[in-house]
């Protein structure tokens, strides 16, 4: 029978009971990577949808980010007595926009599997295109404010005050505050793990807002106090002692630390916060997608 | 075997050969669920302090084993609750056998009782669209399908709005167009011709028709024992998970009827 089906050229399916408790992996990879193309057209659709295509759409995009951020820079700015300066208005976008994207992939990526209601009960697909198709849809919402950040940093550079530096002969020159620097470059690279991170914790959202529908409700709340334990609104050193023994705990410390000291600040951290962001990025992508793949079969059954 | 190897078969010589579609071996499934329809984390933690959690188990299918020869349509029946759409879940690959193997020959395409249009705020094509990447076909061999699935549908403009402003009529019609359009090898059908106005029924009866006369192999679930009867070459009874009968659609539907009746008076007798 399998000699016939070969030599016509038909698929030959076998379902089985998992043995284990994850799908056989080098087979579900080649199938997810098959059907890309539905996570593709899922975001582009859904993008759609939400008017993001249209110019206003995008405009939003642009407006929205920037409003958050000069409203947080106004509280920070009044609760501190007016002493921020366009460093520390760097630092803060660059830290909210990131701040943003997490937030986004995990309020949309929360509720992906169960919005796929009819299409999980009735096809059978790699059902992580569906986490997939939100990340690239707040991805695609991330990218605008990169643009943004440049322009931003680019203008408070030629335009922001100036510092006079001394050496110990008391000549001085003047020095722009914010300046680019290569080193920003490696943003790229690091936003590659933080973006394994967030992929990771919303494939496990996912799964769980399968068992527990009601996540998307929490979800607004735990994501807003992470923010304020995270150094986005305040620099990493102004933190107390004792606070940053907590810190360990939580993978938003390195991980927006290193951001921030590499986009913002042009500087090379800490061996340890680059060691413990790759660490979160994969650890964090590893066990998400392990969650979901050991849950998955599951999904038809209970949505 | 050795024979059949010399043979070159092309695709289009395919009724020749007589092929295992669907065989079904020995397979067993069960649902194992809380009771509750949309489980919180509120609900949890709430039943932490009672520390009980009622859990549901169902045999759902129980040892069923059968073939479906290629170019053969097969009637599946029974009661309500007895197991034919999850056995059919499971034939697309849906939901795994708790026991047991199945193996499919070939692409299959549903058309289960949900229908298609998982999201609402999407157009019908874009739905269309998304189904069948999802299914495993490419942009390209949907898009050319648009206009004969649209044809077919034939629901006018709408196919260009958002699925939420469509009657469940219209999305019966779109499902419907949608699987008879993608040129599947094996069609699953759970109860998707009840919908719909009479005259689309009729043209759905007749396109379903066309594909029997054509030998398509398909799977057939029905309570319109008429229809069961004129279309399929096969049946299957289904009672409580297991197979009770299988064989001529004649045969099959007779006993299925008459039990019916027998069992319509025992429980008025037994039951009360
Ligand atoms: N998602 C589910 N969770 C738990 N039990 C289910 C689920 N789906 C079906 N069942 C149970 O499995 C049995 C068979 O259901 P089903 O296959 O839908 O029957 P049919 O299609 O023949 O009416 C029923 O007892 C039903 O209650
Ligand atoms: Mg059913």
């Amino acid at each position: 029978m399998s000699a016939d089906a070969a030599i016509v050229g038909r698929p030959v399916q076998v379902y089985e009971p998992y043995r284990s408790g994850l799908p056989p992996l080098v087979p579900y990879v080649k199938n997810l990577w098959r059907r890309r193309h539905f996570a593709i057209e899922l975001s582009r659709a859904s993008m759609r949808a939400a008017h993001t295509d249209t110019v206003f759409g995008q405009l939003w995009l642009v407006i929205n980010p920037l409003l958050n951020a000069c409203v947080y820079f106004l509280l920070v700015n009044i609760i501190n007595g007016g002493t921020r300066g366009p460093d520390f208005f760097t630092h803060l976008i660059a830290g909210l926009f990131v701040f943003n994207f997490l937030q986004n992939s995990l309020t949309q990526g929360a509720e992906s599997v169960t919005k796929g209601g009819k299409l999980v009960l009735n096809t059978s697909f790699p059902l992580l295109l569906l986490p997939y198709a939100t990340m690239r849809t707040s991805f695609y919402r991330f990218l605008p404010s990169m643009g943004i950040y440049a322009v931003l940093f680019a203008g408070l550079e030629y335009f922001g005050p100036r510092t006079q530096k001394c050496n110990a002969a008391g000549a001085c020159v003047d020095l722009n505050t914010l300046h680019f620097s290569w080193i920003q470059l490696l943003a790229i690279p690091v936003f590659a793990f933080i973006w394994l991170y967030v992929a990771g914790l919303t494939t496990f959202m996912a799964a769980l807002t399968v068992y527990f529908r009601d996540t998307t409700q929490f979800l607004p709340y735990a994501t807003r106090i992470w923010l304020y334990l995270s150094p986005v609104l305040y620099y990493a050193d102004q933190m107390k002692p004792w606070m940053t023994k907590f810190e360990m705990f939580n993978p938003l410390y390195p991980i927006l630390g290193l951001w921030g000291d590499v986009i913002a600040r042009g500087q090379l951290p800490h061996a340890s916060w680059w060691i413990a962001t790759v660490a979160w990025g994969l650890g964090s992508f590893a066990v998400g997608t392990l969650y979901f793949l050991s849950r998955e079969r599951d999904f038809a059954v209970r949505l | 075997m050795s024979e059949e190897d010399e043979v070159i078969i092309t695709p289009s010589q395919r009724t020749v050969v007589d092929e295992v579609a669907v065989s079904v071996q020995d397979v067993c499934i069960t649902y194992r669920t809380t009771f509750e329809k949309r489980p919180t984390l509120k609900q949890a933690v709430m039943r932490a302090g009672r520390g009980k959690r009622q859990v549901k188990t169902v045999e759902a299918v129980k040892n069923v084993s059968f073939d479906v020869p290629r170019g053969t349509v097969l009637g599946i029946i029974g009661h309500n609750g007895a197991g034919k759409s999850t056995l059919m879940r499971a034939i697309a690959g849906i939901i795994p056998p708790t026991a047991g193997r199945i193996e499919v020959t070939g692409r299959t395409s549903t058309l289960l009782a949900l229908g298609v249009g998982f999201n609402p705020d999407l157009t019908g094509l874009e739905n269309v669209l998304l189904g069948g990447l999802a299914a495993g076909l490419s942009k390209e061999e949907v898009e050319t399908r648009f206009d004969e699935i649209a044809a077919f549908a034939d629901i006018g403009d709408f196919i260009e709005l958002p699925m939420r402003t469509y009657s469940s009529g219209m999305a019966a019609r779109l499902a419907f167009a949608v699987s008879m359009h993608m040129d599947p090898d094996i069609l699953l059908i759970d109860e998707a011709l009840s919908t719909g106005d009479a005259a689309f029924k009729e043209k759905a009866t007749a396109k379903l028709r066309e594909l029997v006369d054509n030998s398509s192999t398909m799977l057939l679930i029905s309570h319109a024992l008429a229809t069961v009867r004129s279309m399929c070459n096969e049946v299957i009874w289904l009672d409580h998970g297991q197979m009770k009968m299988r064989g001529e659609p004649d045969a099959v539907l007779d006993t299925y009827i008459e039990a019916m009746h027998v069992k319509k008076t025992a429980a008025v007798m037994n039951d009360f």
